[in-house]
């Protein structure tokens, strides 16, 4: 059974439809991600989880129980805020007792609860503060408590890292998911950005314009993206216009202008029925720059030349230009990055390689 | 002179025109009104300048003025709830509808555009003898004759509240503005109904607007004088009404002076206390 399930759920708002026709399970026990960018549905589908929205078709289940009818107050949901969303009339202990308040839980056992929660988010002793004398990422951890105190079957969680600064943003990422981890709590987690999700999650849904682009673990959404979108999305790849050529045996053989034929294992383009167009995506870090005329040494090779150098200290990002394509390599630096103008030999490997059908422009 | 001298100074500069105009306009007329209080009215109608302790004696002692100054501060108060009750369902309303809250601000905002008088005055309109409520009950045959409705307590503070009605409703809606609605749905997610949400965490976070509106009708309401000149019958007369009576019609400055002086620092007094104890400086402060 789904601690979550979505059955084609559709939201309009007036003539504008936020979620298109989605549908969803989410396992037990597991760390879920709605990733996409801003205005793809990804907050409108947790806030209609949450049943702060409604759908205007379909069903929700949480735990198997249809939801649609279960005001929020009683679906017993975690909910974590990007604004922290404290109250600020209250302080720490009050508000992670908030909760507990309405769960008819003794006086004695809602204080234990309320001291393990703080201790659990590392925060044992804050617990007569008032949130405004926190920092923003102690304050996002009193939220986290008041939401697991009343030990939610759903964890939903907004944006949580978004309004933190960078450094801090890493530290909680790996202290929210120890907290998962460590309680266990089907967790949804919306947010942008793609490391957030790809570090966090067991599950990603990749979402764009209201509509599931793809679903899967964090390395197979990386490494196989079913669309152009989520090609595009995650990491920075290369988009190319290829030709396929021969589907026989375990290999689909490509041909693109000015490369060597590049056959990939099947599993690489699931989605590739047959000959014809498709295209070729192959990912920034998996194009290796070598000085000109490097033996291939059982990689695929083609001579480039490079158009503009990105300086990232210990890594680089180069724009190259092979025949008509210009490319992007990610590459480490040894000893000197190379220079603009510099004739180089791009390298990677068939299997690095992955192909889609070419998409019908919509 | 210099660069921190001229720092020092400037804001004094800055402080100036504001300093002159409270000190001219304020001031000034206040400590003529302290003089005044200490004169004496003679029977001849010359005013004899001096130290008396009469006017005072009188305004404190004469229980005339006692329980009208009562019956204005329980008219001021009636008002000043009647105004909370009324207007802290619209504030709310208007603060969480989306879109048209401009709309609604400016039609809230619209009555400002008449004159006071007028507004007051329509209501013998509406409750008076020939007015439109009696002539509806009429025509409903409800009633055969028209019945007086006009004129009395009750009259006063409806006019009071229609008066001060919009100064509560923008007070509590700045301060529900700011309120968070993510706190709301927070609330609710942890199990809260609407109504609990509201009482827990809406409610505690608007009470600084609500105070400050509370403070801003009982002041307004304490002070008026048309009103009961206008709605109120002859026994219905407010504080403010004996100083107009006093200064105006018996021409008795100091009297006068020394009625409104009290009725500034039984005012002023409240108004500490006030502060005290609904801590709206620790509200404040709670709300970072």
């Amino acid at each position: 059974m789904s601690a979550v399930s979505l059955s084609n759920i559709v939201k309009r708002f007036g003539d504008y439809t936020a979620v298109h026709q989605m549908s969803l399970e989410i396992e037990e026990g597991s760390f879920v991600t709605l990733l996409g960018p801003s205005g793809c549905g990804k907050t409108t589908t947790l806030r209609m989880i949450a049943g702060l929205l409604d759908p205007t078709e379909g069903e929700i289940a949480i735990k198997g129980k249809r939801v649609n009818d279960v005001p929020i107050h009683k679906r017993n949901l975690g909910l974590v805020f990007q604004n922290y969303a404290l109250f600020p009339h209250k302080t720490v202990a009050e508000n992670v007792a908030f909760g507990l308040n309405y769960r008819n839980v003794p006086k004695d056992e809602a204080r234990r609860k309320v001291a393990a929660a703080l201790e659990l988010v590392q925060l044992p002793d804050l617990g007569a503060r008032y949130p405004k004398e926190l920092s923003g990422g102690q304050q996002q951890r009193i939220a986290l408590a008041r939401a697991i105190v009343i030990e939610p079957d759903v964890l939903l969680l907004d944006e949580p890292l978004s309004a933190l600064d960078a450094n801090l943003r890493e530290d909680m990422r790996v202290e929210l998911k120890r907290i998962q981890q460590s309680i266990g709590v089907t967790t949804v987690f919306v947010t942008h950005d793609q490391t957030e999700a790809l570090a966090m999650s067991d599950q990603i849904i990749v979402m764009s314009e209201g509509r599931v682009e793809q679903v899967g673990a964090p390395e197979e959404v990386y490494n196989t993206p079913a669309t152009e979108f989520v090609a595009k999305f995650l990491g920075a790849s290369n988009l190319l216009s290829a030709r396929c050529a021969d589907m026989a045996g375990g290999d689909i053989a490509l041909e693109l202008p000015g490369f060597p034929k590049i056959a990939i294992p099947r599993d690489r383009a699931p989605r590739v029925s047959g000959p014809g167009p498709v295209r070729l995506v192959i990912r920034a870090e998996k194009l290796h720059l070598k000085a000109e005329g490097t033996p291939a040494d059982g990689l695929l090779s083609v001579d480039a030349v490079v158009e503009n150098v990105d300086y990232q200290g210990q890594s680089a990002r180069y724009f190259v230009r092979v025949g008509d394509h210009q490319m992007q390599a990610i590459n480490m630096i040894e000893d000197h990055p190379f220079a603009t103008g510099a004739k180089v030999s791009l390298q990677f490997r068939a299997r690095d390689c992955a192909a889609l059908p070419v998409e019908s422009p919509s | 002179m210099s660069i921190e001298q001229r720092e020092a100074r400037q804001p004094w500069i800055l402080l100036t025109p504001a300093l002159t105009a409270i000190g001219l306009l304020l001031i000034v007329p206040l400590v003529f009104i302290v003089v005044y209080s200490f004169w004496l009215k003679s029977a001849a109608g010359a005013d004899t300048p001096g130290f008396f302790l009469d006017n005072w004696q009188e305004a404190l002692t004469d229980p005339f003025y006692r329980d009208i100054l009562l019956n204005t501060l329980k008219i001021a108060a009636v008002t000043t709830v009647a105004c909370a009750l009324l207007g802290y369902p619209a504030a709310y309303f208007i603060a969480r509808s989306r879109g048209n809250k401009m709309v609604l601000l400016v039609l809230l905002m619209l009555p400002f555009w008449i004159s006071y008088i007028i507004r007051t005055m329509s209501w013998i309109n509406i409750l008076g003898v020939s007015g439109a409520l009696n002539s509806a009950l009429i025509w409903l045959g409800l009633i055969n004759e028209p019945i007086q409705m006009l004129y009395n307590e009750t009259t006063v503070i409806l006019g009071l509240t229609h008066f001060l009605l919009p100064f509560m409703v923008l007070n509590i809606f700045v301060s529900l503005d700011g309120i968070d609605t993510n706190l709301e749905d927070a609330a609710s997610s942890l199990g809260a109904t609407k109504w609990q949400g509201f009482l827990q965490v809406t409610l505690p976070l608007s009470l600084p607007g609500l105070a400050a509106g509370g403070l801003l009708c009982f002041v307004l309401a304490a002070g008026t004088y048309i009103t009961p000149v206008i709605l109120g019958g002859p026994r219905d007369a407010m504080f403010a009404n004996l100083v107009y009576e006093a200064i105006i019609r018996q021409l008795n400055w100091p009297l006068g002076s020394a009625l409104s002086l009290l009725l500034l620092v039984v005012l002023g007094v409240l108004v500490l206390i006030y502060n005290r104890y609904l801590g709206m400086a620790q509200l404040a402060k709670g709300l970072g």
